[in-house]
């Protein structure tokens, strides 16, 4: 859990310091903070895979070193400020709980550039946040949950109340009722990233329950694990593809892909053409794919919900277009409007037609 | 507002969640009946989970399987022993850095077992008993470790009680020195005390990796060690108070997710935090009826003991 690959690079970043600055000009450091472990085989996992596309596009030019299971919160300023001080030219803070802890480090050291995952704090021009267009892919998700479910009631495992994860519920549940109108959503809030035995006792408490397609929003394979343990009973990977559960449980996944992203932006660093940004890139982009749909699921399902991806990433279809409402019944977009970034970004409501309240 | 729960249903799984920390709590019990701290609950059960899911993966056999997670925990406590039995070091810190090796070594252990699916564990055919309504669920449904955490906890129960073995293991912990005037080998009974912990332990984390998640991930335990320290100091160091404590930690977190589940109208973190408050709740009651509960523990805990002295 605690693999210190910190210690190695700052070893290394002491030899660097005192081996004189011409020596320390020439190799890019590339540093990668992680709120799970690598194996968690999700969330994190994906990261490290774009950190390790990054050492392999650039090779002697670049030094990646990582931290995981870095907890959010104060740990993280600490451990940020420790990559700092050990020479990191860049720092991916690859977690949502990172966004002050990034800020109040790069206020600290303006000559370190940070790139702060799902955030939307840039207080300091050294600071830049990128993001994936998830609810892209929980769309195709939902419209498979709201056709393969025999029960009419589809789960969700939701983490933290966060823009990003209510907007896949609602992204969720907008195509599985457009699908099956007779759909009912209920959603567990785990408050956790990573706890496989939470999560895979949230999933049980759904399957006695009755429901029969479980999305999450967790970083582990345990739900699908539960899953398994139920004929019948369906879900998706989540983050990464999960393909040791196919065909069924998992039949399809979203698959987080930062590994273009995080090439690019080391590149920039290299040339010194980086500068503060905001990327929100999906499907289109390649930065989310969606996982290969198992013949678990019935061919017109599958012709169906790939039709829906390829529109998504021609652009001819917007997983949020009018009229929506929100859930108290007011309107939030109007017949054909399409959600703003802005609105996405900031998103603390559900749409009309799913139960319970987001926590506060 | 319980709607949709099925109170059978609920209590097996209260049942099944209790599985890992009854017996790391049953264990430590014992650890501590002896007058020895061992704070590496967590380490020991990670230890256990991640080599009883190797032993399971490489055999094929889920049997083996928990054999080789006792093993490892074992194993682990063995450290444990020798540094704090014999090298004479402070118990609290020796504990502490053992959790912190065992989710270490087992992260390293568990590399090459990331993404393999562990042999499933049966549950025990109860026949035409599984069927009888309500009951035939809670009680005849389970797998076979279900059974052995409560046998477990009942034979530590009777060994304290009545045997000879348990009133020479809680005179060792009661006064060390008493003890050793009267010819026991202090250092010996506390150290496989200390084994039988270890290997409790490691069943408790071999029962995470192997049934209740069957798969490995670094961290899988997530604090359930913790929790099984605390459950022996809410159980005031009584066997049958484990087996409450347990079910009622494991109850409150199975019953808060359902209610979510259900759409209850009480608030999600206020459901997330009732495991914890309950217990928080519980060990203050505890501690402040009569005083009396709260003196139950063995008078020589935490202190080491050399024959020297």
């Amino acid at each position: 859990m605690n693999r210190r690959s910190l210690l190695a690079t700052a070893a290394l970043g002491l030899g660097l310091a005192f081996s004189g600055p011409g020596l320390a000009q020439d190799k890019t450091k590339a540093c990668f903070v992680y709120v799970g472990p690598i194996g968690d085989l999700g969330w994190s996992y994906q990261h490290h895979q774009g950190a390790l596309a990054v050492q392999e596009a650039y090779g002697d030019k670049v030094d990646v070193s990582w931290q995981e299971s870095v907890p959010e919160g104060a740990d993280a300023e600490r451990v940020l400020t420790q990559m700092a001080l050990s020479g990191c030219n860049i720092i991916f803070t690859t977690s949502f709980g990172y966004m002050d802890a990034t800020n109040a480090v790069a206020a600290k050291f303006p000559d370190v550039k940070f790139e702060h995952a799902t955030g939307y704090k840039r207080e300091h021009p050294n600071v830049s946040t990128y993001n994936a267009r998830f609810y892209e892919g929980r769309a195709v998700q939902g419209h498979i949950a709201g056709r393969m479910t025999k029960t009419n009631k589809i789960g969700y495992i939701a983490s933290f109340p966060i823009p990003e994860v209510i907007m896949g519920i609602n992204s969720y549940y907008l195509h599985a009722k457009k699908a099956n109108p007779n759909v009912e959503l209920t959603v567990i809030w785990a408050f956790t990233w990573f706890d496989p035995a939470k999560e895979a006792d949230a999933a049980k408490a759904m399957i006695e329950q009755g429901v029969d397609v479980i999305a999450s929003h967790t970083d582990s394979t345990a739900p699908l694990a539960e899953a398994a343990k139920t004929p019948g009973v369906i879900g998706f990977g989540q983050a990464s593809d999960m393909a040791d559960y196919k065909p069924s449980p998992r039949v399809s996944s979203i698959i987080d892909n930062w590994a273009p992203y995080y090439v690019k932006r080391v590149g920039e660093v290299i040339d010194g053409s980086w500068s503060q940004s905001d990327t929100w890139a999906g499907i289109k982009d390649g930065e989310v794919e969606i996982g290969e749909i198992t013949e678990a699921i019935p061919a017109d399902v599958r012709a169906e919900a790939e039709a829906l991806r390829d529109a998504i990433s021609a652009g001819s279809y917007h997983p949020f277009t009018g009229p929506i409402r929100k859930q108290d019944g007011s309107e939030w977009l109007a017949e054909g409007a399409t959600a703003p970034d802005g609105d996405l970004l900031g998103m603390s409501f559900y749409v009309e037609g799913i139960a319970g309240e987001i926590p506060q | 507002m319980f709607g949709s729960i099925d109170p059978a249903l609920l209590i097996a799984s209260l049942m099944v969640n209790a599985v890992p920390i009854m017996l790391a709590a049953t264990g430590e019990l014992v650890v501590e009946k002896s007058g020895v701290l061992n704070l590496g609950v967590e380490g020991m059960m990670i230890m256990g989970a991640i080599c009883g899911f190797a032993v399971a993966v490489v055999t094929g056999n889920p049997y083996l399987g928990f054999i080789g997670g006792a093993l490892g925990g074992a194993a682990l406590s063995a450290i444990f022993a020798v540094l704090t039995q014999i090298l004479q070091t402070n118990q609290v810190a020796t504990g502490l850095a053992l959790t912190l090796f065992g989710l270490g070594l087992s992260s390293l252990i568990g590399q090459s077992y990331v993404g393999e699916k562990p042999p499933a564990t049966g549950d025990v055919a109860f026949g035409p008993l599984a069927e009888i309504p309500f009951a035939g669920t809670v009680l005849f449904s389970h797998d076979w470790m279900v059974y052995v955490s409560i046998l477990m906890v009942a034979a530590v129960w009777w060994v304290l009680r009545y045997s000879r073995t348990g009133l020479v293991l809680r005179a060792v912990g009661e006064s060390h020195e008493a003890a050793h005037a009267l010819g026991y080998k202090v250092t010996r009974i506390r150290m496989l005390a200390i084994f039988f912990g270890g290997a409790l332990a490691g069943l408790g984390g071999a029962y995470v990796s192997l049934v209740r998640v069957p798969q490995w991930t670094d961290g899988i335990t997530a604090g359930a060690g913790w929790i099984a320290l605390a459950i022996v100091v809410f159980a005031s160091w009584k066997p049958w108070r484990v087996m409450i404590g347990a079910y009622l930690f494991g109850g409150v977190t199975v019953l808060q997710l359902n209610l979510q589940a259900a759409g209850s109208a009480i608030p999600a973190e206020y459901l997330s935090m009732a495991p914890y408050l309950i217990t928080i709740l519980v060990l203050v009651i505890i501690s402040s009826g009569r005083g009396r509960a709260s003196l139950d523990a063995p008078a020589s805990l935490g202190q080491n003991f050399h024959a020297s002295r």
